[in-house]
């Protein structure tokens, strides 16, 4: 086998039938994908097709069950994250694992084994930072950079072990579309080196654009290898789904658009709650009646601290700053807004939004126990559990939730189907404010069609719709005006019709800092 | 060599109902071992634990008052628990309630009427959920630690009692013996059936207590607000519901309970105050909740299988002549084998290859639809 060891016709790397199973799941079944040099190559698939057990096979945090991993042409058994750095693999993660107390070049520091100096090592990463065009300060607080800073971080300290194949799991998810071109001209600059790139993704357009190849996992099988350039982003999500996904409707809004201010904002502030928390500045918003407004913005610019303001988890001094339905709420907490008649869906589905280990008609029962409770509780607040259930199945059927058992626990529902049912638990409501964060992070695209769909209808039908969303893609789909958050400010809404990828992205960017000067002038 | 518990990714629900059963097997025999360390042959001592005490009409009797406490406090930990609130001071409470309980026959011992004994058991009930209020205050007020105010405070209280019965509420006609005077007889809390043996009132509280709390628990949505914030505080602040009325909630719940056991002791099995009224009856009633899975029916079995050992380690020390601690030993396996088979259902024991996967990498093993903010 020597022979063939030779940085020769070998690919840099070629799995075969790499198989890993959870019990009765098959996470990755007889997976086949091959990687030459200087390649970009991206793995596609919708969540749970097998992306990550794949690529945390290949990076040593999971044991497979069966297949190979050739490296270089040589059968290699990768036992440790360790040992696939020694290799030559290098990853940086969807979700960034730095400590915010210390400084980026402390960071790298921690997962450098050598006790190289931190001067040393802030050099190094500001001379290759330089040389790949990724500007960072070695001796900033992590705490204090923004997501796009972090990831370059993860990079380069990914870099610094000069690998020869780099994994990047959803780099993009995190960036605005600016900060994706930057990545997009280092990922190129790194292929022309000769460096591989495995590119996890599920958004087509950055792979059609990118990618020299293409593998596309679903259920945990290949369905195909292909040449993204050569296919359409409709053909790539039909191989993805394995079925035609179906277009969002958004029917204009009506002539007499309500004037009706269902929700409106006024002057919210809130302090940090931690020293690494967003402050919310002066945010001001009015959603009508059959309107969906969305708001973008990178992920960790206060949009969870704003959620919570909105939601009444965490209330305010003065009652005007949140009216409902011209109501004063700003004093009143989420079950006196709902009772006013909002519903809220929160960013987390396990553990916020839902009590993973209760079952499904319980959790119907957590955001609905006030404001059904003529229908769910009896006297001296006996649950009438027939009643929870039977609503339960209600929801279950009209948002088409696909689980195993009558009433399971909500643990075990799969993401997308336990988020059709916490929407469909707030929709069977009527409310007439609805406030959603990240409604469909996470969710497979027929699902999510689905949810975007309803909240739609829920608009239409006259409720006022905010939905906030780091999917640019999600939110163009459904709103009729798009607000971004940046740095705990939120900016004048763009009305759909005026809004561009490029307009919002620079928002997002924070390249209208006065816009609160901006908000005075309307 | 690593050893690591590996979480499985489905419980078996056969397993997890028989769970007590198998903790209580194997403390037999480790029982029997250790019986046979002693010099005793194993099947005798675990005779005279276990199985004589349940064969005459009195030991039932014994058995009920000693069950009694154990699930009264058991059931009040079980809100705690099952909340998320760790009360570990029931001992002390439990103290206080007869402390604040005995005052009206220790202090006015001239007031009898058919009030005083619902009265002292009120005046009990008050004072273990006031002691109780401590611990849920700092912890609401100042994040302390509950598990540490609440075992401090035990400490507190048994001292307390101790400097009174010594000092001033030492009986006048004692001879000087460390006792208050002996409770009047309005102030007794009777038997149920005084023909058969001294079983008092304090026994059907206790089954009165469990049966409310289990309907409490599964049927209302008081219930469910424990649970819930027990499981996932976040969701439960998302559900309207408010963690610090919680605390307060289940603390005061515990601690009532706590203190009507010690005033139900106190009244009804030993009639005065002493420097020592509980064998620690608040600590073994955390085994209790626990041996009956924080179900307040199962609690009335387990607190009698507590009880049971109590009752045992009596009679052993006289028939077969060991120490009076191995109640405390047996005690202690049990509940070290009840969270054994607790961890083992939702884990399994995986002996390691791969050395020192290093704890960043492991930090990602999370599934996709896990999620965080970037």
């Amino acid at each position: 086998m020597a022979a063939e060891s030779a940085r020769g016709d070998a690919a840099l790397l070629d799995v075969r039938g790499l198989t890993k199973l959870f019990g009765e799941l098959r996470a990755c079944d007889g997976v086949d994908l091959t990687i030459e040099r200087g390649e970009i190559h991206a793995l596609l698939g919708e969540n749970g097709a097998g992306k990550s057990t794949f690529v945390k096979m290949l990076f040593g945090s999971l044991e497979p069950n069966a297949g190979e991993i050739r490296w270089d042409g040589r059968p290699t058994a990768i036992a440790s994250p360790g040992e696939a750095r020694g290799l030559g693999i290098g990853m940086v993660f969807q979700h960034f694992s730095l400590f915010e107390a210390l400084t980026a070049a402390e960071n790298i520091a921690l997962s450098l084994d050598s006790r190289t100096r931190i001067s040393t090592i802030a050099a190094k990463a500001q001379a290759l930072s330089h040389s790949y065009g990724l500007p960072l300060d070695p001796y900033a607080l992590v705490g204090d950079l923004s997501v796009g800073e972090r990831q370059r971080i993860e990079i380069i300290r990914c870099l610094l072990q000069t690998p020869e194949l780099i994994i990047l799991d959803e780099p993009t998810s995190v960036l605005t579309p600016q900060e994706a071109d930057k990545l997009f001209e280092t990922l190129e600059r790194l292929r022309s080196e000769g460096k591989s790139i495995l590119y996890i993704s599920h958004r087509l357009e950055e792979v059609k654009r990118l990618c020299d190849r293409a593998t596309v996992l679903r259920n945990g099988k290949v369905v195909g290898h292909c040449d993204p350039r050569g296919e359409s982003a409709a053909s790539l999500a039909r191989m993805m789904v394995g079925d035609e996904v179906k277009a969002v409707e958004r029917p204009p809004l009506s002539e007499r658009a309500s004037t009706d201010k269902l929700l409106r904002i006024e002057g919210l502030d809130r302090p940090p709650a931690t020293p690494f928390s967003i402050p919310l500045r002066n945010i001001g918003l009015a959603v009508h009646a059959g309107e969906v407004i969305g708001i973008a913005g990178v992920a960790g610019n206060g949009q969870s601290e704003f959620f919570e303001a909105v939601s009444g988890e965490v209330r305010q001094a003065s009652p005007g700053t949140i009216r409902i339905r011209g109501k004063d709420a700003g004093r009143a907490g989420i079950t006196e807004r709902r009772m006013m008649g909002a519903a809220f869906v929160p960013e987390e589905r396990l553990g916020h939004a839902a009590a993973p280990a209760m079952k499904l008609s319980e959790n119907l029962l957590l955001s609905r126990h006030a404001t059904d409770a003529r229908a769910f509780l009896g006297r001296a607040g006996v649950v009438k559990t027939a009643a929870i259930t039977a609503s339960a199945r209600r929801i279950n059927v009209a948002m088409d939730v696909r689980k195993s058992g009558e009433d399971p626990a909500a643990a075990s529902l799969s993401g997308g189907n336990l988020q059709k049912f916490i929407i469909g638990r707030e929709l069977d409501r009527k409310p007439s404010v609805m406030v959603v964060n990240q409604p469909t992070w996470g969710v497979d695209a027929g699902a999510a069609a689905r949810i975007r769909q309803s909240l739609i209808e829920l608009a239409r039908n006259g409720s006022a719709v905010l939905v906030i969303s780091q999917d640019l893609d999600e939110l163009f789909e459904i709103s009729d005006a798009i607000c971004v958050m940046h740095n705990g400010e939120l900016s004048e809404p763009v009305p759909i019709t005026e809004a561009t990828f490029e307009k919002v992205g620079l928002l997002m960017g924070g390249a209208e800092p006065g816009h609160s000067a901006a908000a005075g002038a309307h | 060599m690593r050893i690591e518990l590996v979480k499985r990714p489905q419980q078996s629900a056969l397993f997890a109902a028989i769970s007590p059963f198998i903790a209580f097997a194997i403390t037999l025999v480790a029982g029997a071992i250790l019986f046979s360390l002693l010099g005793k042959a194993p099947l005798n001592g675990l005779y005279a634990y276990f199985v004589e005490p349940l064969t005459e009409v009195w030991s039932l009797h014994e058995l009920a008052i000693k069950a009694a406490p154990l699930i009264m406090i058991g059931v009040g930990l079980s809100i705690c628990f099952m909340s998320n609130n760790w009360n570990i001071g029931a001992e002390g409470q439990f103290v206080v309630g007869a402390i604040a309980g005995s005052i009206l026959p220790v202090v006015f011992p001239d007031f009898q009427s058919p009030l005083v004994l619902p009265l002292m058991l009120l005046m009990g009930i008050a004072g273990g959920a006031a002691y109780a209020a401590i611990p849920a205050l700092l912890k609401v007020r100042f994040n302390t630690n509950e598990i540490l105010s609440s075992l401090m405070l035990v400490y507190v209280a048994q001292l307390f009692l101790d400097w009174l019965v010594r000092g001033p509420w030492r009986n006048p006609e004692g001879y000087n013996f460390p006792e208050t005077r002996n409770f009047h007889a309005s102030a007794v809390l009777p038997e149920v059936l005084p023909m058969s043996g001294r079983a008092h009132w304090g026994f059907v509280f206790a089954i009165l207590a469990a049966l409310i709390l289990w309907f409490l628990v599964s049927r209302t949505l008081k219930g469910f607000e424990i649970r819930l914030l027990g499981q996932s505080p976040r969701a439960g602040r998302f559900a309207g519901f408010s963690s610090a009325r919680m605390v307060f909630f289940a603390f005061l719940v515990a601690g009532g309970l706590a203190g009507l056991a010690g005033i139900c002791e106190v009244s009804g099995a030993i009639g005065q105050l002493r420097p020592t009224i509980s064998p620690g009856y608040g600590f073994a009633a955390i085994i209790v909740a626990f041996l009956g899975r924080l179900n307040p029916l199962g609690i009335i079995a387990a607190g009698l299988v507590l009880a049971l050992s109590y009752l045992g380690g009596e009679a052993a020390q006289i028939s077969i002549g060991v120490s009076d601690k191995t109640v405390r030993v047996f005690q202690g396996l049990l509940l070290f084998f009840v969270l054994a088979c607790d961890t083992l259902i939702h884990y399994r024991v995986q002996i390691g290859k791969a050395p020192a996967v290093q704890p960043k990498a492991q930090s990602h093993e999370q599934p996709e639809a896990a999620h965080g903010h970037g």
